[in-house]
């Protein structure tokens, strides 16, 4: 299986979200990760949506979600290509005794302490789903309480964007 | 769309059957209601109801026929609907309404539309929903909506119909604002309508049909992530010529999207010019005249012997609105394994789906297709011409060993086949036929010969049992001119039977031929073939322990069309079939059942089983066919 990062820019509509998920459980189709929020312009919104799939049957992914009225426009956006950053909140049991440890493994990571109280502490970071892999697999040793980890949000790198001028070039709607 | 005021059929005068006399009065109650002169369509108005602004929103849109049945969320909607020109055809059940729309819809080219309460009335939408999704045929559902404040509470009569329909509809709306109601009314028409053809619902709550708001028309339409590609690429185009014009052994897979593209005249030119010969699928029956030449008839799992055997050894599979359902290509890694692929379609996503296609073409069928004309002049002008002489008598030699026919049952019991042959040859292209789903439905498809499109109305990819009696009700009211003959199956028939009370009461005329063989018959088919001869819960008729029927007709078919107010003819041996037939073609003023007893060991023939190869077709129960052709 390979990795695609899909950019997809939807109707700000109520339902939407429920057409997109509907449509990947319906046809069969592994959703690894999907973020929705809103953009620049207030009638629409960005899903990030990142799917497992080889080529073939990510064209057939492209191709229906193109179908559903209310999406815009599609881009896939290649790792190189872009910008892909994830955000975690991990909560660490850190008594006295472990508390620099943590704190110096953040500081690694370049992750910030958001709460701390006298047996955890609360590490928010950002990065790519490898980097956070990583921070967790570090923490781990020292006792995850809890975690919340975001969806993949990402924008292609250089001055085009996916509207407007010098848009970035869609997924074909044709075949 | 046409906005003419509508012909609602006069209630025939002519003296109805004496046996019937519920007919009569039947038929004085249809059109005695003396609607007000139409206002102009899209007439600007204020300060009306939500409710009317939807009603002159549809009479606006150029609808003629609306099927429904009212109920409490829906009716602010049915009190404008009083006065209006609109014909509203009061069905019996909902899942009526949805598949005579569809065959209103099928039958006319026109967009159908439908009508159902809150609730339980919109689920019962869903199945037609889900049949006109899958066959890619227009239709729009209204349905009423509990009050907004109410949505989300569990109220009375509250099912989250868009929720619901959101994977069967090639879109839906929830109308929040009365404001909204004309632009919702006409990007439903135009979603169902244009590009890949569909279904759509828009949902209305009860307090937005109540609510006052104003009128205008058109509305401006905003589906900015709606553009469907009609015109087809150039260069593809020519790449198809050229594939065509070297193909020997070429094959025209002509699927539904012909039909919905009205581009059977274009097809016909393709055909001549190529001399190619065609298939034209369970959806294309009609595309292309069964009596043509070149017409080798249905492919598929119960196609005949060419058509099939055509598709596995062709070099070129030129496929048009054709998806490469199953049903047709059989194992998808053995399906025509020598053949390069052409796929038009007006749907990106078909292209590639099941087959991968060499040369793929978006585009309407009527434009993709005059456009393939005009290249393959060009190729033929520049000397380069199929060859085809050798293939057509490959063809012709499987023709002439592996044609479709049927043997008489051995127990003396009526042929069913030979029920459905002699139907289309005394009925004859002119008129509409609609089948349910099964044995008949097939025989249907392989029995008679269909001339003109628009003649052959079936649920296709859904397979939806009781479509035909609804969906024969729907073509008669929009074609009132053309006969309409529903072959059903017995099974079929009593799961939608009641809307011939509609039919008799709204002056609908429909025929309906019942091939009785008191079983589940496709059913009873797999269970002889695969499950050892167990008949699990396939028979219909009343049954002794041991299986032997009861001298017990339940129900008596006859009886009961009599009463739901239509003349009821019964048939049970091959010397009155004619005479039967030619009775219920004679009565032209109410709806006609026949009743034709048939045996139940009847099978459908030729058969690729479920997941086979079609290079395993059998001609007939252990038959395989030899081709002994050599090598092609």
């Amino acid at each position: 299986m390979t990795r695609h990062t899909l950019s997809v820019l939807v109707e700000n509509k109520s339902g939407v979200l429920a057409r997109v998920s509907g449509l990947f459980s319906r046809r069969a189709f592994n959703i690894e990760s999907l973020a929705v929020g809103p953009t620049e312009n207030p009638d629409l919104s960005r899903m990030t949506i990142v799917v497992d799939a080889e080529t073939q049957p990510l064209e057939q992914i492209t191709k229906q979600l193109n179908k559903l009225i209310e999406i815009i426009k599609i881009v896939e956006l290649e790792s190189g290509a872009a910008v892909q950053r994830e955000l975690l909140l991990v909560k660490v049991r850190a008594p006295l005794a472990d508390r620099a440890q943590v704190i110096q493994t953040a500081e690694l990571f370049r992750a910030r302490v958001v709460d701390v109280n006298t047996d955890t502490v609360t590490l928010e970071a950002t990065g790519t789903p490898d980097k956070l892999q990583a921070l967790l697999a570090v923490l781990a040793p020292l006792g995850i309480k809890e975690m919340a980890q975001s969806g993949t949000v990402a924008l292609g790198r250089g001055p085009r964007s996916m509207s407007g001028a010098g848009t970035l070039r869609p997924v074909e709607r044709t075949a | 769309m046409s906005t003419t005021p509508p012909s609602r059929p006069a209630a025939s005068a002519a003296p109805a059957d004496p046996e019937a006399p519920t007919r009569e009065a039947a038929a004085s109650l249809a059109g005695v209601e003396t609607a007000p002169p139409p206002r102009h369509p899209g007439e600007p108005a204020t300060g009306i109801t939500g409710a009317q602004s939807l009603v002159r929103s549809l009479e606006a849109v150029g609808v003629e026929v609306v099927f429904g049945i009212p109920g409490g969320a829906i009716l602010p909607l049915y009190d404008p609907l009083f006065d209006s020109h609109l014909r509203h055809i009061l069905v019996r059940h909902e899942q009526g309404a949805g598949h005579a729309a569809t065959g209103y819809a099928q039958a006319t080219g026109r967009v159908g539309v439908c009508m159902a309460t809150s609730g339980p009335g919109a689920t019962n939408l869903v199945t037609p929903l889900a049949d006109a999704y899958m066959d890619s045929v227009p239709i729009v559902a209204i349905t009423g909506q509990v009050p907004s404040a109410a949505i989300g509470t569990d109220a009375f009569q509250e099912a989250d119909i868009r929720g619901i329909t959101m994977p069967v509809t090639k879109h839906n709306f929830l109308v929040t604002d009365p404001a909204d109601i004309p632009q919702r009314i006409a990007e439903a028409f135009h979603l169902a309508s244009t590009g890949r053809p569909g279904p759509v619902l828009v949902d209305v709550p009860k307090d937005v049909l109540q609510a006052t708001t104003d009128f205008s028309w058109p509305p401006r339409i905003e589906l900015p992530g709606y553009k469907p590609t009609t015109r087809p690429h150039g260069k593809q185009v020519r790449e198809a010529a050229a594939l065509i014009a070297g193909a020997r052994r070429p094959v025209l897979y002509v699927g539904g999207g012909v039909l919905k593209a009205r581009a059977t005249e274009e097809l016909a030119e393709l055909a001549e010019l190529t001399g190619a010969p065609v298939v034209t699928t369970l959806m294309a029956r009609g595309a292309f005249p069964d009596s043509h030449r070149q017409n080798l008839g249905m492919p598929g799992m119960h196609g005949n012997v060419t058509a099939v055997t055509a598709l596995q050894k062709a070099d070129l599979l030129v496929a048009l609105g054709a998806r490469f359902d199953d049903r047709v290509t059989g194992e998808l890694s053995s399906f025509a394994p020598d053949a390069l692929i052409v796929h038009a379609d007006i749907d990106p996503a078909e292209i590639g789906k099941n087959r991968r296609a060499d040369v793929p073409i978006v585009g309407d069928a009527k434009e993709t297709i005059a456009q393939l004309v005009e290249a393959l002049r060009a190729e033929q002008a520049a000397g380069r011409t199929p060859d085809v002489t050798a293939w057509w008598a490959q063809l012709d030699r499987w023709r002439q060993k592996y044609p479709l026919g049927y043997d008489w049952p051995e127990d003396g019991t009526l042929s069913p086949q030979y029920v459905i042959e002699r139907l289309g040859a005394l009925v004859g292209p002119d008129a509409i036929y609609a089948a349910g789903v099964g044995q008949h439905q097939m025989w249907a498809a392989q029995f008679i010969s269909y001339e003109k499109p628009g003649t052959w109305l079936n649920s296709g990819g859904l397979g939806t049992m009781g479509y035909a009696v609804p969906a024969a009700m729907g073509a008669k009211a929009g074609r009132p001119e053309v006969t309409v003959w529903a072959i059903d199956g017995d099974g079929c028939f009593q799961m939608t039977n009641q809307e011939l009370a509609t039919c008799a009461i709204e002056g609908i005329p429909v025929k309906i031929a019942i091939i009785n063989n008191g079983n589940l018959g496709m059913v009873r088919q797999w269970q002889t073939l695969f499950y050892g001869g167990r008949y699990s819960n396939t028979r219909l008729h009343a049954s002794n322990p041991d299986g032997t029927p009861k001298p017990v007709r339940i129900p008596d078919f006859v009886a009961l069309a009599e009463a739901l107010g239509c003349v009821g003819l019964r048939c049970e041996s091959k010397d009155d079939v004619d005479a039967v037939i030619e009775k219920a073609m004679a009565i032209d003023d109410a709806p006609v059942v026949i009743d034709f007893v048939v045996g139940h060991d009847a099978q459908v023939w030729p058969m690729v089983a479920a997941g086979a190869s079609n290079d395993d077709i059998l001609a007939a129960r252990d038959v395989r066919p030899v081709f002994g052709d050599g090598q092609v």
